[in-house]
């Protein structure tokens, strides 16, 4: 029983992580139609920023963690909002009404553009960073000396996964760029008719999206101590995964789905085997959309004859 | 069993048709004659396509049974096929409201694939096509000449080379009604087949679905345009928030009181044109 | 910003030098953030472990100098050419002659990869290169069936390669079997796999396909690495033994073919050999493919693409349909991957990856979704750009991905804008692309 709910908490947390990328790849779906293949490495980016700037912040001799990780999270949402701004500009605007895989292959250009960019720019060795937030607490002191932790560090990821999700939950459903979001997504002509600025709308959905996968990023640098240039593959098949597994185009399916995933993983590794937990993941959201075609939370698509 | 004699087609018996809380179609029954143009009529929002797309298999019934006789007995349960076969097997073609024609590939392809079961047959599920035998070219010859043949009908023989998607609004329509007869239908189903065409075309449409009856190939169609209707219908049902309010010959429908006041309920233009064609 | 940069595409081509000048510095500017912390500041681990950092100022400011002087020079070259930019770059009157070409281009193509054998035969690199492509034309072909023809997107092909090539791999160092024995059979089984993966995505549409698809190349890749008793883990398989021509071997020994043919033996008899069985074996695919289209399972298939529900309407079987595209697109895969598995004789889960998937992809999307001598040449120019820029090392990846990106912006439509029927009437008239639907698969 402890061991289940230490890995409970240890699968919540990953999730949160899969999730924060999730909304990214969700909104974008939902409001151009595309999978952005390049979002996995503006998650990486994410983590390169946070690194850097957590490093810059310490050598300039400050010592408050708190202030310090405030800052980081701060720098790293704005800088790489500005690279999701810039790869949409540059990579998926030009080709907005084209056809429907030139988008996609252009996105998959992209991701080869960024992970290599970073393997350039801070060479191909996994970058560790000491662990920042320690301590923790001991839940439940199990008999066969098995204690159920929760660390600082997990307090803090799931806590900034709910208060950020929170803050952007109301940004899309109760302000004026929200409305427009939606608009957006229901027609795009339509909206434009109407005084909605259509390519500022699409460039704040990828912005509000690279900020989160930056959040993430900088979540993942602080909970595993490391990042790599290449870790944004990876992560970010996951979260589109998670992304589907929800419905995509549905911001709770993404949260839902993202967490679904964290739990599907740890629960695979600590009870079988975790060579196969990816393998896991995958099947079972093979299975799901079997069964549901539309994920979890999705709209389902109703064939107009 | 009963109730279909051989001279019916196409029998619909308590039809009911359920999207989520909403009744879209209630315990509807008609029947459509072997070698007669049946025409289902109502104002916008009663049902018919839904009727429509029970009986070409794009929807499952919630209730009821669609049964389609061949004329040589054979006779099918529609709401138990899946989708393909009420096309294959129970030999139910049908157009759509908004044309769905294959627009990247040539008129006479689109024709061509109209006989796909044919000739995947003579093919030899493609194993024999493969390596060309002689019968199968044999049979695509004849499968050319069936589509030249309906190119001509519906005057299109001109444009057999060219993209479907380059045809104007009307000569589509007029393809995808060819590209139905194609597979060889006992009942031709046709969603609007009028709409969006001028009064020459209306009535080259008329000339052409009495040909088609004339060879014996029956008609089940919804239409809005009163006068293609009321020129060609052997029989109308008339519906109306998913029920039958209606039914008969032209002349009955357009006298009965429940149908004109369904029309001016719903659309005043669409009344007036049932009562004008009256006159 | 934003504004700034989508009134661009409206401005006449009289918009003056400070009009220019904002936009460079606002780019210049965009820069200098995006690159600062990246490009500024280079991290990495010290030798027990801890972080150090150094600065780049100097990078820094070349690039942005860079980005602030290539924003000028591309807004004076929008400005030069026109408004709707790359589009024009090709006129209309050069296109009609490129698909006029096109006619005559593909045989010649075919003359001279007969020949190449015979003009390079001392450039072993050349040949190589050559059979590199071969390999590539050979899975575009195959995956332009399932997403040329019959409009399903699969972001998984590789998992066919890999299946075909561990097929081929595993029977021939387990059981001996030839290679003329195993193909079909590496084949077969790829189909089958094919086949599983084609159900599960039958009800998929769009993008929840392509993850299906993307997901069905990971697990194959990671069953692979994980089931070390049967394929060797990540080290792989290796002493795979190399094709023979018809049980001759191709080497030194006494039978084989150099001595029996009483010439001298030179290595370059086996690479002269790998590159006419590849080629056979693309051309096999290329004439199974044209067969196909004509007959009525390529129509269904291409029918499919442009409209699933008038397809049903028709009486045609949509599942079998889809699932003979998979099984036969994923064949070809497993054809190639016994042939990679034989040329190297060594193979490994690592040349299986996402990358291979989206390099076949972006080779059909590239050729023209459909066309065949369109694939033929986007497998020669990826192919041979990539080997190019071979001495950029690191950078080769970062070249790559832009080129894709902006081959895409250029030419959305792959370098083959239309569509050839599949039978005709009177005359044979090419299909604009503009037409051609792209399938929600």
């Amino acid at each position: 029983m402890d061991y289940f709910a230490q890995q409970l908490i240890n699968g919540l947390v990953l999730g949160s992580i899969y999730g924060l990328i999730a909304i990214g790849y969700t909104m974008v779906y939902g409001i151009v139609g595309m999978i952005n293949f390049a979002h996995g490495d503006i998650f990486m980016i994410g983590g390169f920023i946070a690194l850097i700037s957590f490093l810059l912040l310490v050598s300039f001799g400050l010592t408050a963690i708190p202030l310090i990780l405030l800052v980081v999270l701060v720098v790293a949402m704005l800088v790489t909002a500005l690279y999701g701004w810039t790869v949409e500009r540059i990579a998926y605007r030009p080709l907005r009404h084209s056809f429907r895989l030139a988008p996609m292959l252009s996105a998959i250009g992209m991701s080869f553009v960024l992970t290599n960019y970073s393997q350039v720019a801070q060479g191909a060795r996994v970058k560790p960073v000491p662990p920042i937030i320690t301590g923790g607490y001991t839940l439940h002191e199990g008999a066969e000396g098995f204690a159920v932790q929760l660390s600082n560090m997990q307090i803090m990821v799931v806590v900034v996964t709910i208060a950020l999700l929170t803050m952007f939950t109301w940004l899309v459903s109760r302000t004026r760029l929200g409305r427009d979001m939606r608009a957006c997504e229901q027609d795009q002509t339509m909206a434009a008719l109407l005084g909605v600025d259509v390519d500022r709308t699409i460039s704040m959905t990828f912005v509000i999206g690279a900020a989160l996968a930056a959040v993430a990023g900088m979540m993942y640098l602080l909970y595993y101590g490391q990042v790599d240039f290449f870790m944004g593959f990876v992560a970010g098949i996951k979260a589109f995964t998670a992304a589907v597994l929800g419905g995509i185009g549905s911001l709770p399916g993404a949260v839902l789905g993202g967490l679904a995933i964290g739990l599907i993983e740890t629960f695979w590794s600590a009870y079988f085997s975790v060579e196969y937990k990816d393998v896991a993941a995958f099947s079972i959201l093979i299975i799901v959309l079997i069964f549901m075609p539309t994920g979890l939370l999705g709209r389902p698509e109703v064939e107009k004859v | 069993m009963s109730a279909a004699t051989n001279s019916q087609i196409l029998g619909v018996d308590q039809l009911t048709m359920r999207f989520g809380g909403i009744l879209a179609v209630q315990e509807l029954s008609f029947a459509a004659e072997r070698g007669k143009i049946t025409a289902l009529i109502g104002p916008n929002g009663a049902g018919k396509t839904t009727v429509f797309n029970c009986i070409t298999g794009f929807y499952k019934p919630s209730g009821g049974s669609i049964r389609l006789t061949h004329e040589n007995g054979g006779h099918f349960a529609i709401e138990r096929l899946k989708d393909f076969r009420i096309a294959k097997q129970a030999k139910i073609a049908r157009t759509f409201q908004n044309i769905r024609l294959f627009p990247g590939m040539t008129t006479l392809e689109n024709l061509m694939v109209a006989q796909h079961n044919m000739l995947m047959r003579a093919s030899g599920f493609t194993f024999l096509g493969l390596i060309g035998v002689p019968s199968y070219r044999s049979a695509e010859q004849d499968a050319i000449d069936l589509a030249t043949h309906w190119l001509k009908r519906v005057g299109l023989l001109d444009r057999a080379d060219d993209a479907a998607g380059n045809l104007a609004y009307g000569d589509q329509r007029r393809l995808e009604i060819a590209r139905a007869m194609c597979t060889g239908p006992a009942l031709l189903c046709l969603d609007e087949p009028a709409a969006g065409l001028n009064a020459r075309e209306s009535a080259a449409l008329s000339e052409l679905l009495l040909s088609i009856r004339a060879e014996g190939t029956s008609i089940l169609l919804i239409e809005h345009d009163m006068s293609v209707v009321m020129e060609i219908s052997d029989h109308i049902v008339v519906m109306d928030h998913g029920v039958k309010i209606a039914e008969g010959s032209p002349r009955e429908v357009r006298d009965d009181p429940k149908v004109i006041a369904a029309y001016l309920g719903a659309d005043e233009e669409e009344a007036m044109a049932v009562m004008e064609s009256g006159s | 910003m934003t504004a700034i940069s989508t009134e661009t595409s409206h401005i006449s081509r009289t918009s003056g030098i400070p009009f220019i000048l904002k936009k460079a510095f606002l780019s210049a500017c965009v820069a200098l953030v995006l690159f600062s912390l990246m490009i500024g500041i280079r991290t990495e681990a010290g030798p027990d472990g801890q972080l150090t950092f150094w600065t780049r100022f100097g990078d820094l400011a070349s690039i942005v100098g860079a980005v602030f002087g290539g924003s000028i020079l591309i807004e004076l070259l929008r400005q030069w050419i026109g408004p709707s930019g790359a589009e024009k770059l090709v006129p209309p009157a050069v296109q009609k002659g490129i698909s006029l070409a096109g006619s005559f281009l593909g045989p010649a193509l075919l003359v001279f990869t007969l020949l190449v054998p015979v003009i390079f035969y001392n450039q072993r690199y050349i040949l190589d290169l050559a059979i590199l492509v071969l390999t590539y034309v050979m899975l575009g072909w195959g995956l332009n069936v399932v997403v040329g023809l019959a409009g399903l997107l699969d972001l998984g092909y590789v998992a066919f390669y890999a299946v075909g090539a561990y097929s081929y791999a595993l029977l021939a160092t387990n059981f001996g079997w030839s290679f003329w024995v195993c193909l079909p059979l590496a084949g077969m089984l790829a189909a089958c796999w094919g086949v599983m993966l084609g159900f599960p995505v039958l009800r998929l549409r769009g993008d929840y396909l392509a993850i299906v698809t993307l997901a069905f190349g990971e697990i194959i890749r990671l069953v692979i690495i994980n089931w070390q008793d049967l394929t060797g883990g990540p080290n792989g398989v290796s002493g795979i033994p190399r094709p023979t021509l018809f049980g001759i071997p191709l080497d030194n020994s006494d039978d084989g073919l150099a001595a029996k043919l009483g010439i001298e033996y030179s290595p370059t008899h086996r690479i002269v050999f790998l590159f006419y069985l590849i080629l056979a074996l693309a051309l096999l695919t290329n004439w199974v493919t044209i067969r196909l289209r004509r007959l009525p399972i390529g129509r269904a298939w291409e029918a499919l693409r442009e409209d699933e529900v008038a397809c049903r309407a028709l009486g045609i079987n949509t599942t079998t349909t889809k699932l003979t595209a998979f099984a036969t697109g994923a064949m070809f895969g497993g054809f190639a991957g016994a042939f990679f598995a034989t040329r190297q004789g060594f193979i490994s889960p690592e040349s299986f990856t996402f990358q291979e998937s989206a390099l076949v992809l972006a080779i059909v999307v590239l050729g023209g979704m459909g066309s065949q001598l369109g694939v033929a040449l986007a497998a020669l120019t990826m192919i041979g750009g990539f080997e190019l820029f071979r001495g950029l090392e690191t950078y080769r990846m970062l070249v790559f991905g832009m080129a894709m990106v902006l081959i895409m912006i250029w030419r959305p439509r792959g370098i083959i804008g239309h569509r050839a029927p599949t039978v005709y009437l009177t005359k044979s008239q090419a299909i604009s692309s503009d037409l051609v639907k792209e399938g929600h698969g």
